[in-house]
Order: C-alpha cells, then structure tokens, then sequence
C-alpha cells in the first residue's frame, strides 16, 4: 500500500480536458500538509502489533503499510493524534516538531 | 390505471414508478405526505428503495447526495424552512453534478408562520443550479417526476418539482397512473459516467485552485442550456408512450392573442377560465403559463411575447426591494428584442391568499387602460 503517485500539480489546459465534476483534481496530492504538523507521530515498532489499526483510523490516510508495517508518511500527516490515541499497544507517541 | 389522489401522493407515485433507490426525509412540518406515502411503500415491498430517516432537511439532502454519487436514483421531498435549511446541500448537488430529484411543496416562509402558499422559498434556491419545474396538476407533478430523472440524469443537473401548497399539494384529483413496464422503458436505471466505488477510487468534491473552478462552472452552465431542447425531446417522446406532452410552457390561446397573461403554478389554471371571460367581452387574452423556470425558457418566452403589444406578469413572490421574480425574468428575456411588449408586473396570493377569476379580472382592466408602466409592482387584494 505503498504510495505510488507522484505529487504534481494537474493542471487542464482547456475545460474540454477535465471533468464536469470536482474528481481527482490532484490537489491534495500536490498540496504537501506535512508542514501544517506542529507534533508528529513517532511508532516504536517494537511495541507494534501490526493490527492496522492506525492505517485504518488515519483520516488523511497518511498511514502505508509496508512490508507489514506502519510507516507515517510524514509529507502529508497533519499531526492530529488520532493513530496515538487509538492504538490498543500505545506504541505511537507525539513528539514536538523541532524548528 | 386512474386513481383520485392528492398533488403530494403524485410526487411518492412519480417517485415509484421512477424506482427511486434511497430516499431520505426528515418526518414533520414542514414535510407532508409525500413521504409518508414513500416510507409505506418501502415498508411493504412496493418499492424496493432504501427509506433514510435523517434529523433536519440538511441531511436529507446530503444522504441523497452520498447515495446519488454512489450510483443510486434518490428522492426526496420538502418545503420552506425545510428547503431553506437545505440550501447549503442544494449548491453540492449542483455542483457535484448529482441528478437528485426533490419535491417542493411552495409554502411561505416565515415569520409569521405560514404553511400555505407562496413561492418564495424555490425561489430564494433559483441560483443554486437546480433545474426547476412548476406544476398546475397532480397529473403534471406525477408525470414530471419521471421526465425529470431523465432530464437531470442525462445531464447530471438535479431538479426540484414544485407545486402549490393546498391548491395542489393536498387537493384530490384524477390521476392516470402510467404502467410501471411502460415507465421503466421510458426510463431505465440510472447508470452514471462516474461514481463513487472502491473498483475506482475517487476523490470528489476536493479543494479545487482558481486553475479549475471556473471551468467547472462554464461547463455546469453549458449543460444548463441543454435542459430546454432536452425538456422538449422528453417531453415528446413522453407523449408518443403516454398521450401527455411535457414542455418548457403551457400556451392557452397565445396564437392570436393581442393580451397574455405570465403565470406558474395553479395561478396558470385559473387564468385560462379568466382567458375565457375576456374573450367573451372581445379581448383577445392568452396565458402562458411557465413550466421550465431554470434554466429560463427563453427562446420560447421571447417568441411568442414579441408578438403581443401587452403582457402582465403574475408574481406569488416578492424580491423584497425590486420586482416579483417572474416579473424581473420575463423583462430581462424581453431586453433588447426588436420587438418588445409593454410588461406589467403584479404581485398577488402571498401566503396563500387566494389568486381568484376577480385577481384576473383586476389585472387585465389595469394592463388594458394603460399606456405605459406606470408603478413599480401593482399589488392585487392588499387591504388597503
């Protein structure tokens, strides 16, 4: 589930090109929120259960799994808290961003 | 098969023979019958739809939209406040392209509490995108419905079925009610160019940049002005399978007319008996009753009003500080043609006073002795 999508700025040329509905515009791709975070999410793997938990509660569905695990893909993760808190292992701590 | 009816059981019978999928409501005033008939019919099997009990019109409104983008034929019904708080919802089915098909029941919106009618409240969503139908029979509310999901879904515009409060709404008539085999030829399921799936992940309704928005809103207009010629073609073709024609207007004597009426909604009805009494006294009166409201008729409006000298438009609303709103759409349609009638606007039957033969009558002596637009908005039965 590892995230294969470039991040790059769609832009139309002409309408004729585009949808008539606002669908996958790509702007939150482009649209790097990783820099919003003011705590990130830091996971002590070795405490982890790999039960998905976090993968699936993540609404910015910043979470892969890879090779298993849960990896934060930190380009994108707003630093909410809502892996840390349901995490049944308490494995995922919140750490201050530092400058 | 005939039946006698009300105008908000033709809505839950248009809505059936349609086979609307989910249908989402919030049960109590200003909602009716409408559905109330549905969650009954839901509950025994007659129609095999999901019936959504939501907590205010607001989520009526987005539960159609998330079943709408989903894939699914959904309606839903509603009136005034209920509409109003809806408003938010109206602009995401516009502009998320979901052909959702609503019921609204024209009442006056309050304060004072009113719960007959006035069309104000559709009136106050003309901007919001929604194709707009006004009706002045159960028959037409009934057959509306179904052209109107082919009308929207081919376009993805949704569309709203307005209908008087009492004088339609709750107001028995004799309803034909076409076979559901027929119907399902002139309509089959909804099957829309994108929708919301986990086989094609999609994310809709995301921040769009000024890259894009614009686009998105040249492109809702352009399909908007497909609706009349679409209107027409259904319309007809509704009429080849079930002897009824469905336009963008209803004329009444407008061919050799020196004198029309505009009108919507039941006023329409009540004009052509007023038509006939002019006649009688050698006035050559027509009514043109408007059917399609968004998007405005205006290749028809215009033909057959630039051949009169006078029109008088009748308003059950009020843009507070300008005109009736009729009054303002037909004048601006007129603007600029090489022949142009002289226009009188009149306001009459707010909050459900009657628009009677005498409210007629009024108007015509009015529009027929005078030369020139004279005041603003003539007002008709204010107890002055």
């Amino acid at each position: 589930m590892s995230r294969k999508k470039e991040a790059r700025k769609i832009i139309f040329e002409s309408e004729k090109e585009m949808p008539p509905v606002p669908m996958s515009l790509g702007s939150m791709l482009h649209n790097r929120t990783g820099a919003w975070r003011n705590i990130k999410p830091v996971i002590d793997l070795s405490k982890c259960i790999k039960c998905g938990i976090c993968w699936k509660f993540c609404p910015d569905a910043s979470i892969d799994i890879v090779d298993e695990w849960p990896q934060i893909n930190y380009d994108y993760c707003k630093g909410c808290g809502l892996c840390a808190e349901e995490c049944p292992q308490k494995c995922i701590t919140m750490v201050e961003e530092e400058k | 098969m005939k039946k006698v009816i009300m105008g908000n059981h033709a809505l839950s019978y248009g809505a059936m023979l349609s086979r609307a999928q989910v249908i989402a409501a919030y049960p109590i005033t200003p909602q009716t019958q409408v559905v109330e008939l549905l969650s009954e019919m839901c509950a025994d099997g007659t129609l095999n739809a999901k019936f959504i009990k939501v907590e205010s019109e607001h989520s009526a409104m987005a539960a159609c939209l998330g079943a709408s983008l989903a894939g699914a034929r959904t309606f839903t019904a509603t009136s005034a406040q209920g509409l109003a708080l809806m408003h938010e919802m109206l602009h995401w089915a516009a502009g998320g392209r979901m052909p959702v098909v609503m019921g609204n029941i024209n009442r006056a919106m309050a304060p004072g509490w009113s719960i007959w009618a006035d069309q104000n409240d559709s009136l106050s969503e003309r901007d919001t995108g929604w194709i707009q139908f006004y009706c002045a029979s159960n028959q037409e509310v009934l057959d509306t419905v179904i052209q109107a999901y082919k009308v929207s879904e081919k376009l993805m515009i949704p569309s709203m079925i307005v209908l008087d409060a009492f004088t339609l709404s709750h107001t028995y008539e004799v309803v034909e009610i076409p076979d559901q085999s027929l119907v399902d030829q002139y309509l089959p399921p909804f099957n829309p160019p994108w929708r919301l799936t986990p086989d094609d992940p999609h994310a809709f309704g995301g921040l769009t940049s000024p890259d894009h928005y614009m686009e998105l809103r040249y492109k809702l207009q352009k399909d908007m002005e497909k609706v009349p010629a679409l209107v027409e073609e259904t319309g007809k073709e509704y009429e080849k399978m079930f002897g009824r024609y469905l336009g963008q207007v209803e004329e009444y004597l407008c061919d050799d007319a020196e004198f029309i009426f505009v009108t919507s909604g039941t006023a329409g009805s009540t004009a052509r008996v007023a038509v006939d009494e002019l006649r009688q006294r050698g006035i050559k009166a027509g009514n043109l009753r408007i059917r399609l409201f968004r998007p405005f008729p205006f290749e028809k409006v215009r033909s057959i009003l630039s051949r009169v000298p006078r029109v008088a438009v009748l308003d059950r609303n009020i843009s507070y500080g300008h005109h009736g709103i009729f009054y303002q759409e037909v004048k601006s349609a007129m603007y600029g043609q090489p022949s142009q009638p002289l226009i009188f606007g009149f306001i009459a039957g707010l909050g459900g006073r009657d628009i009677t033969r005498d409210s007629f009558r009024e108007i015509a002596d009015y529009a027929l002795s005078r030369d020139r637009v004279e005041e603003e908005i003539v007002w008709i039965g204010v107890k002055k």
